[in-house]
């Protein structure tokens, strides 16, 4: 199903993950975020951020522990746990954090 | 959450009245042309569909003897009718095993026996069509393969295996799981399911050392490829990526390092999981299998050490030495393959390791078993082994311990309600119905003994529960790694004194 952000339809795949991971851009995360339910305030533009970062750099986004890890260092130690991402994304960190990143969703036993 | 009602939990379980059709389209999204291409299975439903199903079919009843028997011996008793948990979840007659079975039976009589080929009427057999394919695909992926029914057939009919052969004639027609088909090409291109490149494998790994010497003083290793080790570890990927896995990683690091023993993981082998095994395709399965052969031969190691997983303890087990093997090249003074909870249990034994159960006094625990480590393999060399001993390596960590009503635990275990490859979000209706047993059970000790986290050694069951739990009014963190148990409470030689050991994230119910 396609989402239409400023007037351009941009494909996403049946569970709303980008089919194009470069057609990403921030009006593209709000509209993914709305249809998630989610207004995007700056604590979640900061995970979002992140997550677009490591993902440049490793090909997949960072796991639970590494990303709590990293969030704890950079915005202190009472952000840097899995409670407080659950609060900004209660699908979950990994694929509702992933989803708006524009990144693609993890797979497996997860 | 999504547009359905969850169960209510009851104070015992009760057998549903009929709701039929109830489930009836529900189903996972159709893998996609790529998923399929790299398995090497057709793209889409191929033209001649039909003759290509019974084709297949009757391949697999020359290739499976087994799966012939359990096709021509059911003599609807009823003694499964009530045994699967999605059928008591969802109240949809077809969710009971013997109807599950007779989707395909039916077929099966119409093109391969003598009554259906002649008087179909009689006997139930259908032509197959495209109903009957439509109706295939939705409930042979209601079902988790976990054997249950099995366990109370007198006759021991597998449905797993029905439901095995089931998707494995869908694959061969071009109708394939896109949730288990894309997963077995991560495998085959990235080396796990979960798509983890080595790079991301090395760096999460040297995070995790960080953080055992930050949380312990103690520089734990987590080794990489390292060539020449005693043991290799194969291990479900998300014990590099999800929660409560990665906790059991640590445990595992923290007794290697304490066992004295040289140990490593393997980037081409950094998946124990094994999808192939679920969509009932040997060659799939076979060409999983062979990377850990090719990764234990590479490094040169001399024993097969296998992390908290389910169906890859199963495959391990049961299946590898033929899919395989020989694997006589290893040490054969230990277990080939060995499972974790063996290798601690063992050390304990010795009195090797020591801790500090009161870490865990904030917990009492419970254990669910895990279907296809209950019903497909064993542990140790008595009988009975694959439930006693985790639960040993529990009670030697922990004071805590409480096991869950006797009819749904060890041979007679519920499913989490999302294995066998149905751990996928399109699922969440028949997952959050189908765990409704096992959460009777455990809302039951909650009640009665204060039981606080249930601990399992299956990565699906852990990232099931995770999900599942919040649906039934319990906290998500409930579910925990044993081998998370082992590492709160292991003492670590030159550890930090009192260290400011993590407190794990359970939430105390009472």
């Amino acid at each position: 199903m396609p989402i239409e952000v400023n007037g351009v339809s941009i494909a996403t795949d049946e569970e709303g993950y980008l089919e194009d991971l470069s057609a990403w851009n921030e009006d593209v995360a709000k509209v993914l975020a709305d249809t998630e339910g989610l207004d995007m305030s700056n604590d979640h533009w900061e995970i979002v951020n992140f997550l677009r970062e490591y993902y440049e750099e490793y090909q997949i986004a960072p796991a639970v522990r590494v990303l709590t890890k990293a969030v704890g260092k950079k915005l202190g130690k009472e952000k840097g746990t899995s409670k407080y991402l659950y609060e900004l994304f209660p699908y979950g960190p990994a694929k509702q954090a992933c989803k708006i990143a524009g990144l693609p969703k993890p797979t497996g036993c997860v | 959450m999504a547009d359905f009602e969850t169960p209510e939990l009851k104070e015992y379980s009760v057998i549903p009245a009929l709701e039929r059709d109830t489930m009836k389209g529900t189903q996972p999204f159709i893998a996609k042309p790529d998923h399929q291409a790299s398995l090497g299975f057709p793209g889409e439903l191929v033209d001649n569909w039909k003759d290509v199903a019974l084709d297949k079919m009757g391949d697999l009843l020359s290739r499976y003897r087994s799966f012939q028997v359990y096709l021509d011996s059911c003599v609807k008793c009823g003694a499964c009718t009530d045994k699967c948990h999605y059928f008591l979840g969802t109240s949809d007659p077809k969710n009971m095993p013997v109807a599950r079975q007779d989707l395909l039976r039916s077929v099966y009589r119409r093109y391969f026996t003598f009554a259906g080929k002649w008087f179909p009427k009689l006997v139930g057999a259908r032509d197959m069509d495209k109903e009957v394919l439509d109706e295939w695909y939705s409930y042979f992926h209601q079902c988790s393969q976990c054997r249950r029914c099995s366990v109370f057939c007198p006759y021991g009919i597998d449905t797993a295996e029905i439901s095995m052969a089931a998707r494995e004639i869908m694959d061969a027609v071009g109708v394939g799981q896109k949730y288990c088909n894309e997963i077995i090409g991560k495998v085959f291109k990235v080396g796990n399911n979960l798509g983890l490149p080595e790079k991301a494998l090395k760096d999460t790994l040297l995070d995790l050392e960080e953080e055992i010497l930050d949380d312990t003083g103690v520089p734990v290793k987590l080794p990489l490829d390292v060539k020449g080790a005693d043991i290799l570890l194969v291990t479900p990927s998300a014990d590099f990526f999800a929660e409560p896995h990665i906790d059991g990683l640590i445990g595992y690091a923290k007794v290697f390092h304490e066992a004295g023993v040289s140990w490593t993981l393997s980037s081409h082998a950094s998946e124990a999981g094994n999808f192939g095994m679920f969509i009932g395709s040997y060659e799939n399965m076979q060409n999983i299998a062979v990377r850990i052969r090719e990764a234990a031969l590479d490094l040169g190691v001399k024993r097969l050490v296998h992390g908290e997983c389910g169906h890859a303890w199963r495959v391990a087990y049961s299946f590898w030495n033929t899919l395989a093997g020989p694997f006589d090249f290893l040490d054969q003074n230990y277990p080939i393959p060995q499972h974790i909870c063996e290798f601690t249990w063992d050390l304990i034994q010795q009195d090797k390791l020591k801790f500090d159960k009161s870490e865990n006094d904030h917990m009492t625990l419970t254990f669910h078993d895990s279907c296809n480590v209950a019903r497909a393999t064993r542990m140790g060399d008595k009988p009975g082994g694959q439930f006693d001993i985790p639960r040993n390596v529990i009670k030697a960590v922990c004071n805590n311990y409480v096991d869950m009503e006797e009819s749904t635990i060890k041979e007679a275990t519920f499913c989490c309600g999302g294995g066998g490859g149905l751990l996928t979000d399109d699922l969440m209706e028949v997952r959050v119905k189908g765990a409704l047993p096992r959460m009777e059970a455990l809302n039951d000790v909650v009640e009665e003994h204060g039981v606080t986290n249930m601990a399992a050694i299956c990565a699906i069951c852990k990232s099931q529960f995770t999900k599942v739990l919040p649906y039934y009014k319990m906290p998500m963190d409930m579910i925990v790694s044993v081998h998370q148990l082992v590492s709160e409470a292991i003492i670590l030689t030159g550890a930090d004194d009192g260290s400011d050991e993590q407190e794990t994230s359970s939430e105390s119910e009472d």
